[in-house]
């Protein structure tokens, strides 16, 4: 396991675990609370398997009730709460910790309404992401936010996250998909956020809500919206001999007006490990391989593979393919959705990385990247949600070799270091959690810092909820809120004159 | 009330407005914050002690088409934001309202005006809101403090989603400086389909019909009495073809007419800019109110009103906003409009009323106590001593 600081473990709760565990199956009888180790076990890790800890005890709410009683009786004890969902973060943000209750939230798994009418579906947050596409499916409807873990991850855990997925460019990421929350906050009291119309009044607090991590509130309740399927779909496999070629290409498509429903991008390392996976029949001897998909009216559809086609060999494409049927356009994507995996398979670990560039810096940080591979001695595969600019550099390694765990670390560290340094972000749609908590600092400076900080204390004013993540460093909520006076008197500055 | 005689500051740069938010502080005068006044007679009436004029920081800093992304200073004009952005055949996708109309105004607003209001017009329904397209900002808080939050990218989920809780809380928050934001390619045409005479009811089904369909409905408004109207956009053979579909799904609801191009963007302006209500010299007195309510309860909403009051009114985003128009009189009706949303889920906000009524009747949707109570705590975490727009959303929020 790799080192991580965790917050200091308050000793009161350690000495007091044995009543806090008698009192927690008090508010949750029967096999709702876990405190064996070996049950706990299942829990010590979400999907960013390098940490694991074991937590205080694990709680397993199945009403907003006991949701509601759980986090009081935490507040009123100073103890610590870790909400998860379905545990699939890639960033650790429901990693435990020793003195924290982990609350699972995987029993709300029940979708409550299907509204056709005001495409809208309201499910408890346990309810996985694709099981709320299965459930209107049958009418024709989707939810648009497709992460790669749609099978497994929950919808509250895609709230926390503020999940995205190959089709964020036009479908948006969780947040434009969110209509309304329910949502516990430490204090035990339960908050109605929005609904079923358009922008909840005052404050956007769905959209403050959505992305914060769990460190804000617990979500026992959402309700998303649901959209039409696209008549047809077509896709566009087109290979390149340079990464420069692929991303003018996607620029001018762009240029053009048009707004593909999905463009992904893949390097020759990420391509030949999926073609010798799945054989999607994928080009080998190109350096950038481009998958454009196109969704709409098929009048529509196929006036646009023509265009984007055109424009694939303007700019130079050594091979341009488009899907004549269902089963070859998901056969394109098979590759791509396979690429975690394939890569898995060729290596005994990987790391996945989850920056964000604007779109012209890629060559600058492909060519930095491979730099830096030779520098560490590590190789990286590269697969790249090209239409919104969200990169997933894969960094190969061996877990059993000592200390490559550590040099692929610092490794993401300098990727994503140089994703802020050509003006983007450290994170795309993976979360900031653990993983990327020390890096803040680069991208954000101390005042900014505090001012997201101090949006927690107005939440969570004794840092109960999930501390440890998101932030450097625990801040102190009364330290914070004070305003900088000397004298018992703020200076009181001249009127400006300007 | 407004004090005319007030002292203005009109800072040009980043740092004077640090430099006036640290006088406002120090003295604890409370400050108005405005860009071009376009909508300076929205919203609850303050007492402050002096005026944050942003109309100095303009200029577009940013413009990449290529990328989708602009960025530019929150006291640029929309009118020239929106020039830069059609000579690259790119716009708003969510149509920010133009209000001039309704307040008898020349300014259509400016960049920061439009964040913080947070209104967005028909296209609503299909491209998401204001909310959706600020990428980044940077601000002075009530702590005259500069920071930023967000970024120029797409796709960003590091830290704290602030640019949102920033877009629409009416400068209670902080002063925004400069703001990047999401841009979009213009549809290359558009034409409209109008149902004829349909009753508000059959209206909400068929609108309903309309964007449950797979033709991508852009915009569904309904004037009662008159027109239902379902826009399509897009590529000239794509908008042909759905509109022949749509005209197949809702030639059950009885005659139907298409607009073209022309007509269409005539038509839409009107339902974006809220010129089909009390805009004469008789009615200009009249109360104005936007609810926004779960589209398919549209029509039972107005009917409960209906049932109460003399109204003006229509409906946008498929039912599930509705512009009203009563008289100035009785908390311009808020007491019968409140409960009927109360019954339906929504809010309603008083868009359009005299100083006086305004001054006794809250503006924005009353909140529940635990919300109010978390509202007043994130006001105070950004603005400890109440400087920024003290009570222009809410009165408990004023310290």
């Amino acid at each position: 396991m790799s080192q991580l600081k965790l917050p200091d473990v308050n000793p009161l709760t350690m000495d007091n675990r044995d009543r806090i565990i008698t009192d927690l199956k008090k508010i949750c009888p029967g096999e709702a609370v876990i405190s064996h180790d070996r049950e706990m076990a299942a829990f010590e890790s979400d999907g960013l398997t390098a940490y694991k800890q074991m937590p205080l005890v694990v709680v397993l709410p199945e009403n907003v009730d006991q949701v509601s009683r759980i986090l009081k009786y935490c507040h009123d004890n100073d103890v610590r709460v870790v909400p998860r969902g379905a545990g699939t973060s890639l960033s650790g943000g429901a990693l435990p910790l020793q003195d924290g209750v982990l609350l699972g939230m995987g029993k709300f798994n029940k979708i409550l309404d299907i509204d056709y009418d005001n495409r809208c579906v309201v499910a408890e947050p346990g309810v996985t992401n694709l099981g709320i596409s299965h459930a209107v499916d049958d009418h024709g409807f989707y939810y648009a936010p497709d992460p790669s873990s749609q099978i497994a991850c929950s919808i509250g855990g895609n709230i926390a996250e503020n999940s995205g997925g190959v089709h964020s460019l036009k479908y948006g990421l969780t947040t434009n998909n969110v209509l309304g929350l329910e949502v516990v906050l430490i204090t035990g009291e339960v908050v109605e956020i929005g609904g079923k119309h358009m922008e909840a009044e005052g404050y956007d607090l769905l959209g403050l809500m959505t992305g914060s991590e769990g460190l804000l509130g617990v979500v026992t309740k959402v309700t998303v919206r649901i959209l039409r399927k696209p008549e047809t779909a077509r896709a566009l496999l087109v290979g390149f001999s340079s990464s420069e070629n692929a991303g003018q290409c996607v620029a001018d498509v762009i240029s053009s007006g048009i707004i593909a429903a999905g463009m992904e991008m893949m390097d020759k390392y990420a391509i030949h490990a999926a073609e010798d996976f799945v054989h999607a029949g994928y080009p080998l001897d190109v350096e950038a391989l481009l998958i454009v998909e196109l969704d709409g009216p098929e009048v529509e559809v196929d006036y646009l593979i023509e265009k984007v086609s055109a424009i694939a060999k303007a700019n130079k494409a050594v091979s341009v393919v488009a899907s004549t049927s269902e089963e070859e356009r998901l056969n394109f994507w098979a590759g791509r959705k396979a690429a975690f995996p394939a890569v898995g398979r060729i290596s005994p670990d990987y790391y996945c990385m989850d920056g964000t560039i604007p779109r012209h810096q890629l060559p600058k940080v492909l060519s930095r990247m491979a730099e830096m591979s030779r520098h560490y001695d590590l190789r990286v595969a590269n697969v790249f949600h090209a239409g919104d600019g969200n990169m997933h550099p894969l960094i190969l390694y061996d877990a059993n070799v000592p200390g490559q765990l550590e040099k692929t670390e610092e490794f993401g560290a300098e990727i994503l270091k140089l994703c802020v340094e050509v003006g983007g972000v450290l994170t795309g749609e993976h979360g900031v959690g653990v993983e990327k908590r020390d890096l803040m600092p680069v991208m954000f400076s101390e005042v900014d810092l505090e001012h997201q900080q101090r949006v927690k204390c107005a939440f969570d004013a004794k840092g109960l909820l999930n501390p440890g993540k998101v932030f450097p460093q625990l801040y102190n909520c009364a330290e914070m809120g004070r305003m900088h006076i000397s004298g018992g008197k703020l200076p009181f500055p001249d009127i400006p004159r300007f | 009330m407004v004090d005319k005689n007030k002292t203005t500051f009109k800072p040009a740069n980043e740092a004077q407005v640090v430099e006036a938010v640290q006088w406002a502080l120090s003295s604890e005068t409370a400050m108005d914050l405005s860009g071009s006044g376009s909508k300076r007679d929205i919203g609850n009436l303050m007492e402050t002690g002096c005026g944050l004029d942003f109309s100095d920081l303009t200029g577009i800093s940013l413009y990449e088409p290529e990328e989708l992304v602009m960025a530019a200073g929150a006291g640029s004009l929309l009118g020239d934001i929106e020039k830069e952005l059609t000579s690259k055949g790119q716009a708003f996708a969510f149509e920010p309202p133009n209000f001039s109309h309704l307040f008898g105004l020349e300014t259509q607003g400016t960049l920061g005006g439009m964040v913080a209001s947070g209104f967005a017009g028909p296209r609503r329904i299909q491209a998401g809101g204001v909310r959706d397209h600020v990428l980044g900002v940077r601000a002075v808080s009530g702590r005259a403090e500069v920071f930023k939050t967000g970024g120029r990218v797409m796709k960003n989920v590091t830290g704290y989603d602030l640019p949102k809780i920033l877009t629409g809380s009416w400068g209670t928050l902080a002063a925004m400086t400069q703001i990047t934001f999401k841009v979009l390619p213009k549809p290359e045409t558009e034409a409209t389909l109008a149902l004829i005479g349909l009753d508000d009811e059959t209206a909400m089904k068929a609108m309903s019909a309309g964007l449950g369909a797979p033709v991508d409905v852009s915009a569904a408004a309904h004037v009662p009495g008159t027109r239902t109207l379902l826009r399509l956009e897009g590529l000239v053979p794509s908008v042909s073809a759905r509109m022949e579909s749509l005209k197949t799904l809702l030639a059950p609801f009885g005659e139907i007419d298409v607009l073209g191009r022309d007509m269409s963007l005539d038509v839409w302006s009107k339902v974006r800019d809220v010129r089909l209500l009390g805009t004469d010299d008789k009615t200009r007195e009249n109360a104005i109110w936007r609810l926004s309510v779960p589209p398919a309860q549209g029509a039972k909403v107005l009917a409960e009103i209906k049932a109460a009051i003399n109204v003006n009114a229509f409906f946008d985003w498929g039912g599930g906003l509705i512009w009203l128009e009563v008289l100035n009189e009785d908390n311009a009706c808020a007491a019968t409009i409140r409960s009927a949303v109360a019954t339906s889920g929504g809010h309603a906000t008083l868009i359009r009323a005299t100083e006086a009524l305004r001054a006794g009747s809250a503006v924005f949707q009353p909140q529940s106590t635990v919300l109010t109570l978390l509202s007043e705590r994130l006001k105070g975490s950004f603005d400890p001593k109440g400087i920024l727009n003290p009570g222009r959303m809410y009165e408990q929020v004023k310290r």
